[in-house]
């Protein structure tokens, strides 16, 4: 901020700019920081580095190091921290330059975590180097978690290290865990109930928490003292920074063995080299602009219809991604999302969907241009809560991955010059898992969230199947843990566990990966309660590619009023171990009922059933071209229903022994295509019926229809221009 | 004459670039004009989503069953005039605008063809 008082007086002037610069009441995130995504500056130590540096093949074994660096802080982080998520995958190590930008993270972990670290480590650089009370000093730890400042959500937590080579600041590490708990209004470090920031637990700016490699335990202590977890608080605490000193420790030996110039070069060189490259396979792809709507059908706390507007327009070297359009965000709901959480978000399309061969590194959107409106739910204010975002940035992430195939399947056509991996219909985009909290059977005070977010079943690809539970969007290699050790550790049962569900996924020429299924209950505990944080129960999220059909939507099922456990004991006839066996034949008593999967923390008795899926990938391509002997083969392995042989397929074989019958089924594709011709509409006529010039009055719907620059709020006659959008307050 | 006249989009549509048409890749029916939607080509059948995404639970009993709601969600199918093929889905909200999806520069494909037919023309010489 200046004031323009007295111009004429240089020494009065640059008093009271030195008085308001001293005298700020509150920093807080920093809009130039949080908006912008490219590289810094180039610095001098770097320039004359790169100019000394020549040599190729010392900078190549050099940037191999430093990725087996991260590596290997990431595999030993992921054995010595606590948090569930740590365990199996939802962790990330990096090293940054000087400046903050993220130039390698590990090849496992969720990327995003890391490419968001760069923003607290530009603001640590800009606000508390020069700060008299803090200032950046070798051993200084630092630590911050909200999303406002660079995250994707609160729940997540980090560890940041300067490392220092005789006396000079020359790179940053930094180690990131989905921590779950973290003293929200609910347990589990993802309140769907939070109606503002403040009700989201702990929210830490970017913060010294340590100097001379030890923390303060004075602060270990405040921030144990604001969780229900104050023991993983502390051992992750100790695990990212044990993470981070091995980054530090590797780093120096670099530079002990090649010098500070061959390490800064090979740093920077590697983030110019990423941008270079996604530029060049850019250029590769047409030019050309491609579209997708999708719904997010939920606030978590009620159904609505959250427009995500997405248009891509490749051009030349550049690519430009256009959020304008979205619906507008909710004030008093946490299913928002910071640009920088969206950006690090689609950052992972290229990174773990497109171009996984390239170094892992933030360069990869350099060549990228975001368009949003600014308090839309891609691009919420700093006065909306957040810990929800996922919930708008995993379609966002869809709608970007869906917009890509169309323009890759031409380069793969041409023998992918652009050097991108498979063409491919959607991936299952929403963390399909309990969130539980709670007393253990071990007597301690928890509250975290299952691994099965980790089992999002693949997209269909242009020329097979998709994977049934094979990763989650954010996250290439990652693991579903095991069912004995959370049974071993937490007071609940898996009556049925990871079981593939049939007719869960996108059928198509090449089907979805299948979905599985997840029935828990509980047992040996005062104290017990389930949560869940899903999209998708009345609108698809994901979508089917090229003629293929999306996913289909998910519930949430129960059984209260009931002990199972106890039936199970004394009825070895009784079983449980199919939803939909369960939920249409109510093997017990008690009160059955199904749910949209935004459920708030509640409260449970033992025996009592909760049951969810794990979505599917979408299907590609046509159904009637499915090699009938493939949808033999899905009957045989319980991916599919005869219903959907027969009537999607249409397939005609023999249910007893699946032969299939050729000729009849022949004949019954060449039928369906006749009887398509016969029942579709040619488009004018067909448009002139359907489209309507506003939102259906009955639907809560929110965002733009017919011109991107005009959204709803919620009905017909509340609208808005998006250049002076107004937050959403739900009653 | 240059190398390439036909490029391929996606799996069903071909864009013919000497007659800047699009075309159903299966049957080579002329769909539309290529700068034009390619829908604008195809027959469209709008369903009730539970026709594929069947209700997995009892629809009469539970609120939701795995199939999408259908006052929320419409499936429109895009089939090829020509075979029958089914060209494209799509969900959308009841009554929403149709999406344009795919509206490609078509200099930038005739360009490329022309720097092939250049390098081929070198290669040669």
């Amino acid at each position: 901020m200046t004031i323009d008082v007295r111009k004429h007086d240089p020494m009065v002037e640059a008093e009271v700019q030195e008085f308001l610069r001293s005298q700020v009441l509150f920093r807080g995130p920093d809009r130039e920081i949080m908006r912008y995504h490219g590289l810094a500056p180039l610095t001098e130590m770097e320039r004359q580095a790169m100019m000394r540096t020549t040599d190729r093949l010392t900078k190549t074994v050099i940037r191999n190091r430093l990725q087996m660096i991260a590596n290997e802080s990431n595999e030993m982080l992921s054995h010595i921290a606590s948090a569930p998520g740590a365990k199996w995958g939802d962790l990330i190590c990096g090293v940054f330059t000087a400046l903050g930008d993220l130039a390698i993270a590990s090849s496992n972990g969720v990327l995003i975590f890391a490419a968001l670290a760069q923003h607290p480590i530009k603001y640590i650089l800009k606000y508390w180097k020069g700060e008299d009370t803090v200032g950046i000093r070798e051993g200084d730890i630092f630590m911050h978690n909200d999303a406002r400042y660079g995250n994707v959500h609160n729940t997540d937590q980090s560890c940041i290290i300067p490392i220092f080579h005789e006396g000079e600041l020359v790179a940053w590490a930094s180690s990131i865990i989905h921590e779950g708990e973290n003293g929200a209004c609910e347990p589990g470090g993802m309140p769907s109930a939070a109606e503002s920031p403040y009700d989201e637990g702990l929210k830490i700016s970017p913060v010294r928490v340590g100097e001379n490699f030890q923390f303060r335990e004075d602060l270990v202590t405040y921030f144990q003292n604001s969780v229900r977890d104050p023991k993983l608080q502390l051992e992750d605490m100790r695990a990212k920074l044990a993470a981070c000193l091995r980054i530090r420790k590797r780093v120096l030996e670099i530079i002990e063995e090649y010098g500070i110039d061959a390490f800064l070069a090979t740093m920077r060189e590697t983030l110019e080299y990423t941008a270079d490259e996604v530029r060049r396979r850019l250029a590769a792809l047409p030019d050309g602009k491609t579209r997708i709507v999708l719904f997010a059908d939920s606030t978590l706390r009620e159904n609505v219809i959250a427009k995500i507007n997405c248009t891509l327009e490749k051009r030349g070297e550049e690519l430009i991604i256009d959020f304008r359009g979205s619906a507008p965000q909710f004030l008093n709901r946490a299913t928002n999302t910071v640009l920088a959480s969206l950006k690090g978000m689609i950052a992972q399309v290229f990174l773990n969907y497109v171009w996984p061969d390239l170094p892992r590194n933030q360069a990869v959107l350099v060549p990228v241009k975001f368009l949003t409106d600014e308090g839309s739910i891609v691009d919420c204010t700093p006065e909306a809560p957040n810990a929800q975002s996922m919930m708008t940035f995993f379609p966002a992430f869809t709608a970007v991955d869906h917009c890509l195939q169309k323009l890759l399947f031409n380069n793969l056509m041409n023998g992918n010059p652009a050097k991108a991996s498979d063409v491919h219909a959607s991936w299952w985009n929403t963390i399909s898992g309990f969130i539980y909290g709670g007393y253990t059977q071990h007597g301690f005070y928890v509250g975290n969230i299952t691994t099965d977010i980790n089992g999002m079943g693949g997209g269909a690809r242009w020329n097979r199947d998709g994977e049934p539970a094979l990763n989650p969007i954010f996250a290439a290699y990652v693991d579903l843990g095991e069912t004995e050790l959370l049974e071993d550790e937490l007071p609940f049962l898996c009556l049925s566990y990871r079981r593939l569900m049939a007719d869960n996924h996108g059928f198509g020429k090449y089907r979805g990966g299948s979905g599985y299924m997840q029935i828990v209950t509980h047992k040996d505990t005062p104290l017990w309660g389930w949560m869940n944080t899903t999209i998708g129960s009345k609108f698809p999220t994901v979508l089917g590619l090229f003629g293929g059909y999306a996913a289909p939507t998910q519930p949430l099922c129960k059984v209260r009023g009931v002990n199972s456990l106890e039936l199970l004991r004394n009825d070895s006839r009784l079983s449980a171990y199919d939803i939909v066996e369960i939920m249409n034949h109510k093997p017990f008593p008690g009160q059955y009922s199904t749910h949209h999967t935004g459920l708030q923390f509640e409260m449970v008795n033992p025996g009592e059933v909760y049951m969810q899926a794990q979505g599917g990938g979408g299907g590609y391509g046509d159904v009637l071209e499915r090699d009938p002997e493939q949808v033999m083969a899905d009957l045989q392995q319980g991916r599919i229903s005869h219903w959907v042989a027969q009537n999607i397929y249409k397939v005609a074989y023999d249910p007893e022994t699946l032969v299939v019958n050729s000729e009849e089924t022949e004949r019954l594709r060449k039928e369906e295509r006749r009887a398509r011709l016969r029942r579709g509409v040619p488009f004018q006529e067909f448009a002139a019926k359907w489209t309507r010039s506003e939102p259906p009055r009955d639907l809560p719907f929110y965002g733009s229809w017919d011109r991107p620059d005009e959204v709803y709020g919620g009905r017909p006659d509340v609208k808005m221009s998006t250049d002076s959008l107004q937050g959403i307050f739900m009653p | 004459m240059v190398e390439r006249l036909i490029e391929r989009i996606t799996e069903y549509l071909d864009l013919d670039l000497e007659n800047e048409v699009w075309c159903c890749n299966r049957c080579g029916h002329v769909l539309a004009s290529a700068p034009e939607n390619y829908k604008t080509g195809l027959l469209v059948y709008e369903r009730d989503p539970r026709e594929i995404h069947r209700p997995l639970l009892n629809e009469e009993e539970y609120a939701y069953t795995f199939a999408p709601d259908p006052n929320w969600c419409r499936l429109l199918e895009y089939y090829c005039p020509g075979c029958g093929t089914l060209v494209e889905t799509e969900y959308l909200v009841p009554g929403h605008p149709i999406t344009h999806d795919i509206e490609l520069d078509l200099e930038w494909f005739k360009r490329r063809a022309e720097e092939r037919e250049r390098t081929r023309g070198g290669d040669e010489g």
